[in-house]
């Protein structure tokens, strides 16, 4: 999250919708730790990773569209036991994003 | 400036100070439109925001607040009046701690390489030694602050901030210098104390310790001799052998530890 501060604080500044996503919790071998994070804002400027590049198309679409609903969830991706998502990891493992608008 | 805790966290990060900011990220039941409360949390400051409940808050509070100081980011749960065990509540806990402290007493070659490989791994590093002809900025570019001093003063400066995540390396290999440095050491609460040197050295520093007062719970924390087994040689893999094994000791995982295992530290 630190990695991407100054953009998102700019961001807010200059009046954007922001999202924000943060890899909460792994199963299996997730690329990134508990903590990685990425933002997009409304004009759809990514910053951040939350994988090895595996997910963050998917990521972008959440976002804008919780950009848009004022929504707030959590997000799986990988192969957990429903298979919800098609998009998955190439390490196998399963990460846990939760998404919100930055407005707090 | 604007109290909003989106605020206050990003300028807590960017002075370094510890931070831990917790987010309720999926809830049940009652507690069902908690999600997205927010409090942040610091050392001797009053938490700012809730998560509903101030009883939950104040378990929450306690509980991020050790997870700061270890330095972790993980998800929790909780009833939703803060009961340990029930899980009405699933809150995100994300630490950012102020990088780990190693410090390094003993200004020689193996000091340079540890001292390198401690910057790599996001260690601010302190190098230590009572002589000015060793401990200069020229031999140790990489260092954060170099002092001058014996043990005392060193922990006289440091010594109170030291805690889980931190290291001290003791690499000096005489007994005039490694014995306070270890007792020192000891009194505080840093997470790892390595000291160097060969099987027949440790021998006799540890019977040294004894003399000085150090007890079996003293002598148990101490790595010694330091690293992991990996029939390491030079400075720099004597460096790599001593991060793992402060790798290893926080993950939990099982290494060959050379002060476990027995025969000569290098191959002859």
């Amino acid at each position: 999250m630190k990695d991407i501060l100054d953009e998102v604080a700019g961001w807010r500044k200059a009046g954007k919708q922001v999202a924000i996503a943060r890899v909460v919790d792994t199963d299996g071998s997730g690329p990134r730790e508990p903590g990685a994070a990425m933002a997009v804002n409304e004009d759809g400027e990514v910053i951040g990773s939350v994988s090895g590049g595996c997910v963050e198309g998917a990521v972008v679409e959440e976002a804008l569209d919780i950009i848009s609903s004022r929504d707030r969830r959590m997000v799986t991706f990988g192969y957990s036991d429903d298979e919800a998502y098609a998009v998955g990891l190439t390490c196998g493992g399963t990460i846990h994003l939760y998404i919100e608008p930055l407005d707090w | 400036m604007s109290d909003a805790i989106f605020d206050v966290w990003v300028e807590a990060i960017k002075a370094a100070e510890p931070v831990c900011l917790v987010t309720v990220v999926k809830a049940e039941g009652s507690a069902a439109d908690s999600v997205g409360n927010k409090l942040l949390v610091r050392p001797s400051k009053p938490a700012l925001g809730t998560l509903g409940h101030a009883e939950l808050d104040r378990v929450v509070e306690r509980d991020a607040l050790a997870e700061l100081e270890v330095g972790r980011s993980g998800v929790r749960n909780y009833g939703a009046e803060g009961q340990q065990r029930e899980d009405d509540l699933t809150v995100f806990v994300e630490s950012q701690a102020p990088p780990p402290r190693m410090i390094i007493f003993g200004a020689v070659d193996f000091t340079a390489a540890l001292a390198s490989t401690a910057k790599l791994l996001g260690y601010r590093v302190v190098v230590a030694d009572a002589r000015p002809v060793f401990a200069t900025r020229k031999r140790f570019p990489m260092a954060d602050e170099l002092r001058v001093k014996w043990p005392d003063d060193v922990f006289d400066e440091f010594g109170e901030d030291l805690g889980p995540r931190d290291a001290v390396a003791i690499l000096t290999h005489d007994n005039k210098f490694d014995v306070p440095a270890v007792v020192r050491a000891l009194e505080t609460r840093v997470g790892y104390i390595g000291v160097m040197g060969s099987r027949k050295t440790h021998e006799g520093r540890t019977k040294r310790l004894r003399e000085v007062g150090v007890d079996d719970a003293g002598l148990d924390r101490l790595r010694s001799p330091l690293g992991i087994d990996i029939g390491g040689r030079t400075p720099e893999e004597t460096a790599i052998s001593i991060c793992a094994e402060i790798i290893a000791l926080r993950s939990g995982r099982k290494v060959s530890a050379l002060r476990d295992t027995e025969g000569p530290i290098h191959e002859r």
